[in-house]
């Protein structure tokens, strides 16, 4: 039973609905489990289990030329204060004016998360006094957000073994466009905060999950697939480290068949790894500290990646009243579809949803059964494809280029180019062994000019990137397989004659 | 004037040079906050030299204006009369502002004003109160001033209305040709009521806000004063339109409109709307506003009694909205960015506290305070929201009455004429602006456009208007018949006698010049 954790249920809940919907597999959560996926010990109150729940909140920032409600620039690590306009740092007088790439971000990760769009959405100000928020206030979507009800499927696979995939679902509830905020830089030798506005104004998307998960991979798996869904359509860069992904979670547990339990909000969480790492141990935490009767303070708390645990963060002002206002200076945002476009209006001044929805790129999941059907490769294969950003290219121009089956070509890639690749913390476009050079080598294999050991050492010789092609460095190291029937027989001959007595003795057994 | 620029009868050097010296002759008024002479000489020497090659910018060319200290102005100071911005210079000019000096127009300095536009007399800005020109004209001397008193003569100076005080008594005493205000419960028509000026409030979204540093964004309007009629028309086709910077202006472009001289007012049907019959209006105002509906019935027009049931909620509603957003709008002011910032730094809360303690006065913090309380959640759906359903019903009343085939209303403006200072400081701020903008709020709820005509003196020798309330961006129709009526009353020129004193031969020659 320990080995059947809460993914090993959860697989064939979803097994048998092939996309089931979303809300189905409610009741079977109530299934003991932990952070690990393995069931949890019987505790003192009598009862068999533990059930944690995680959601998340996820902001990620626009790709966009421009900020959400001004004209300045958007570029991670400018000069502090360079991309500041009147706007952002809230001059008297100024006004947003909505940034309508933003807008268009934002409908197309609602449709790609197959939400319902607004088609009229409105925006709210959000008011909270901090040195890197000059108005006194974000500009954001409260009332009623740009897009609602949709849900993420992502896949994970269980006890380790990268053979059993599942594939579940997490609702998202809703996407929101809002404001970024500065960042302040406290130096408290001097105490003094330093306020840099560059980020104030950058448009995010706030991607609201429901507490549909149980654990940090099931987390990190979400995560992990909306990022790489905002990075194929472009809406967000989505780069953790760079900040234009950040994740809050809400955890709480319970036990099976009682309400919810009072949850914690995890932040500073920045890479998908801690995310993980996080959410386990602030489940074990919560679940420590009930057993031995204690209670759980609704409070947020922040990972601390050293120490690998959750610490409560000193709480700013208390509870906070937002104080909630329709912001008057922006009309609602209307959205279109082909239906309700109006005849007279200028194209360039609308959004149309339709139009959007046509030329949305294939999502992650399309690209992965594309791959598995023409290529023949396993699914886990496709994930790893995708997972690792220019692999699935590098993979299909290999492909492109030699005679070898797709299903051998993709093991030399994970095998070989990958392992090489993660050793020396390589990403893909930084390989000193182009798709070229490895198809060339490929080809010698599958033209049985060389054996799969020899290619091996050749391969290892073009990572010193030397320029050599496969071809140059097999004939200089005189690596072929010979081909020559009678130069084959005169080696032989030669090595017979040279060992005589050997040859003797096995004549003579 | 401007025929006088184009035929060259007057240079704009010169026109600028009398302005600033009527500005001096008049200190006493307290209508500006800052003269930018400099940069207004140079601006007529520019417009100097276009009209010396013949290439005028058009008609606003050379002509001298003056802006309310809330707009944004480029290189000159912009306080809003609050020590929160005192020494604020600002790094953008006002939309309006700069459609105004692109079309050649010379600004002459920033006028004073309520602090933050809060108020209703333009006497509570860090600057003082602003005084009315009229409290020196002959006509308000002999009707009203004991001359025995001669020793505190100055104690009957009567206060301009506001909060665009500074801008109504600039251009009621000849300093300016043109003002903007601005107008969020009526701050642009209750001082050009009480100034004897023509006051403009445009419907919301005709002219950009950018750079209007907000009171209500919801209900901010720039307003406009001039001395007549005309004036207004044009100054209005200068500044309307749609502004990329300002998401809330109409779409599509403003066409600039000339008001025709021969007027037919017989095919209009004027509504009088009986709420406006309330209680404080004098008897005086009453009888003035009975004979103008006279003056159009005798015209040929309908003039029929209609009904704004929701008139009387007006007030409350808008102190609700109106301190919700001053609330919001004021978050801002925080000391980190710019304008004041307190010593006190023993925390960062601790700053923003006495900062903001330092920096606004009590109407202003009082409403700030009151609007924090009104958006609590727990409050949120009793006031805010309740706010926001009795505004849709106050403007759905003009709708109705609109659609009933009423083109314009006819009301007064205010409830009498104006107050002497030392009478108008016995009740506070918030008791005065309950009491002065009954009769021109409602227009900002609803949004629709108003403006005040300079009608007749009351009997103790002071400017009373009516007010004119026309259908939404309907501005043509709604000047054009503020025009005839102007015709009609021939409101009397003021008679400056302490100006003359001073100035006695520019004031002849400017005092019955208009725009065009």
């Amino acid at each position: 039973a320990a080995a059947r954790g809460c993914c090993g249920v959860w697989r064939r809940a979803w097994q048998r609905r092939a996309r089931g919907l979303a809300s189905a597999p409610r009741g079977r959560r109530d299934v003991a489990c932990n952070a690990r996926g393995g069931a949890v010990p019987a505790g003192k109150s009598g009862l068999a289990s533990w059930v944690p729940v995680v959601g998340l909140e996820i902001h990620a920032q626009i790709s966009s030329n421009s900020k959400l409600f001004s004209g300045s620039q958007v570029q991670f690590a400018a000069p502090p204060n360079s991309l500041v306009s009147f706007f952002d740092a809230s001059l008297p007088g100024t006004l947003p004016v909505l940034n309508r790439r933003c807008v268009e971000a934002a409908v197309m990760t609602g449709l790609a998360l197959n939400c319902s769009i607004n088609k009229k959405s409105l925006f709210d100000r959000k008011h909270y006094f901090y040195a890197d928020l000059p108005a006194g206030y974000q500009i954001t979507q409260q009332r009623v957000p740009i897009a609602v009800n949709g849900s993420l499927s992502y896949s994970l696979c269980t006890d380790n073994k990268i053979s059993q995939m599942v594939t579940k679902t997490v609702r998202i509830k809703q996407i929101q466009l809002e404001q970024d905020s500065g960042k302040s830089l406290h130096d408290d030798t001097r105490s003094q905060t330093l306020v840099d506005l560059n980020r104030a104004g950058v448009g995010l998307m706030e991607v609201v999950m429901e507490p549909d998960m149980c654990c940090g991979e099931e987390a990190a798996a979400a995560v992990r697939e909306l990022q790489l869904i905002l990075q194929t359509l472009g809406s967000s860069q989505a780069v953790m480290a760079e900040g234009q992904l950040r994740v809050d979670a809400n955890i709480s547990v319970h036990h099976p068949e009682e309400p919810y339990g009072v949850r914690t909000e995890v932040k500073n969480i920045n890479s998908i790894r801690f995310l993980a790492k996080a959410i386990d141990y602030e489940i074990q935490r919560q679940i420590e500290e009930l057993k031995n009767g204690g209670m759980i303070l609704n409070e947020t708390r922040a990972f601390d990646s050293k120490l690998g645990c959750t610490i409560p963060m000193r709480d700013k002002e208390g509870k906070q009243d937002y104080r909630f206002m329709p912001e008057p200076n922006l009309p609602p945002l209307i959205l279109y579809d082909e239906k309700s476009l109006p005849a007279n209006m200028n194209h360039q001044q609308v959004v149309n949803i339709d139009w959007i929805r046509e030329r949305l790129p294939d999502l992650p999941s399309v690209k992965r059964a594309k791959l598995v059907e023409q290529y023949g490769i396993l699914p886990e294969h496709s994930f790893t494809l995708l997972n690792e950003d220019g692999l699935t290219e590098f993979f299909e121009n290999v492909v492109k280029k030699t005679q070898m089956k797709p299903k051998k070509v993709i093991g030399w890639i994970l095998n070989n180019l990958l392992s090489y690749l993660k050793q020396h913390s390589l990403t893909v476009k930084e390989s000193p062994v182009s798709s070229f050079l490895l198809a060339d080598l490929l080809n010698l294999l599958e033209k049985k000019e060389i054996s799969s050991t020899v290619a091996k050492q050749v391969l290892a010789e073009l990572w010193k990137g030397e320029g050599k092609t496969p071809l140059e460095i097999v004939k200089e190291k005189k690596l072929e397989l010979i081909q020559d029937q009678k130069e084959l027989e005169e080696i032989c001959q030669a090595v017979i004659d040279g060992q005589e007595n050997e040859v003797i003795m096995m004549v003579l057994g | 004037v401007s025929a006088a620029l184009k035929e060259g009868q007057v240079t704009p050097t010169e026109l600028c040079q009398r302005c600033l010296s009527l500005i001096k002759s008049t200190k006493f008024l307290n209508a500006y906050v800052t003269v930018a002479e400099e940069t207004a000489l140079k601006q007529a020497e520019e417009s100097e030299k276009r009209y010396r090659r013949g290439q005028p910018l058009g008609v606003l060319d050379g002509i001298p204006i003056a802006v309310k200290d809330n707009f944004n102005t480029a290189g000159i100071e912009t306080t809003c009369a609050s020590n929160m911005l005192k020494g604020y210079i600002s790094p953008y000019n006002a939309t309006v502002v700069q459609k105004l000096l692109d079309q050649g127009a010379v600004l002459l300095g920033k006028t004073n004003l309520d602090e933050f536009a809060m108020g209703s007399g333009s006497t509570d800005g860090v600057f003082g109160p602003v005084r009315n020109p009229w409290s020196y004209s002959r006509q308000y001397k002999e009707k009203s001033v004991p001359k025995s008193h001669s020793e505190d003569k100055d104690s009957h100076w009567v206060v301009t209305g506001g909060s665009s005080g500074g801008s109504a008594a600039a251009v009621s005493s000849f300093t300016c040709f043109a003002a903007l205000g601005s107008d969020t419960g009526g701050s642009t028509r209750n001082p050009a009521a009480h100034c004897g000026v023509v006051g403009l409030k445009p419907t919301y979204g005709l002219i950009s806000r950018h750079g209007l540093i907000p009171l209500v964004n919801s209900m901010d309007v720039p307003g406009i004063l001039t001395r007549c009629v005309d004036d207004a028309a044009v100054v209005l086709g200068s500044l309307a339109g749609h502004d990329p910077k300002d998401s809330t202006t109409i779409q599509d472009n403003f066409k600039p409109f000339e008001l025709p001289s021969l007027i037919d007012v017989s095919k209009l049907s004027i509504g009088i709307p009986k709420e406006y019959h309330a209680p404080g209006l004098s008897s005086e105002i009453l009888s003035l506003w009975s004979k103008a509906a006279d003056l159009f019935k005798n015209a040929g027009a309908k003039v029929i009694e209609v009904s704004l049931p929701h008139t009387r909620y007006s007030i409350v509603c808008y102190h609700v909205l109106c301190s919700a957003e001053v609330a919001s709008n004021m978050a801002r002011f925080d000391g980190l960015q710019y304008g004041h910032r307190s010593d006190v730094n023993k925390s960062t809360e601790s700053m923003y506290a006495a900062t903001r303690r330092e920096g606004f006065n009590d109407v202003v913090r009082g409403r700030i305070l009151s609007g924090n309380y009104f958006l609590l959640k727990q409050n949120y759906e009793n006031y805010f929201i309740k706010a926001q359903k009795v505004r849709r019903l106050i403007a759905n009343d003009f709708v109705k009455v609109f659609r009933s085939g009423v083109d314009i209303l006819l009301t007064p403006t205010t409830l009498s004429d104006a107050v002497p200072y030392t009478e108008f400081i016995k009740e506070d701020n918030r008791t005065r602006s309950t009491e002065d903008d009954i009769l021109t709020q409602a227009a900002n709820m609803a949004g629709l456009p108003a403006i005040n005509v300079p009608t007749a003196l009351s009997e103790r020798g002071l400017p009373v208007g009516l007010q004119f309330i026309g259908r939404s961006f309907q501005e043509k129709q709604l000047l054009t018949v503020a025009k005839w009526f102007e015709k009609q009353v021939k409101f009397p020129m003021i008679q400056l006698e302490e100006v003359k004193k001073h100035d006695h031969g520019v004031f002849q020659h400017q005092k019955s010049a208009s725009l065009l």
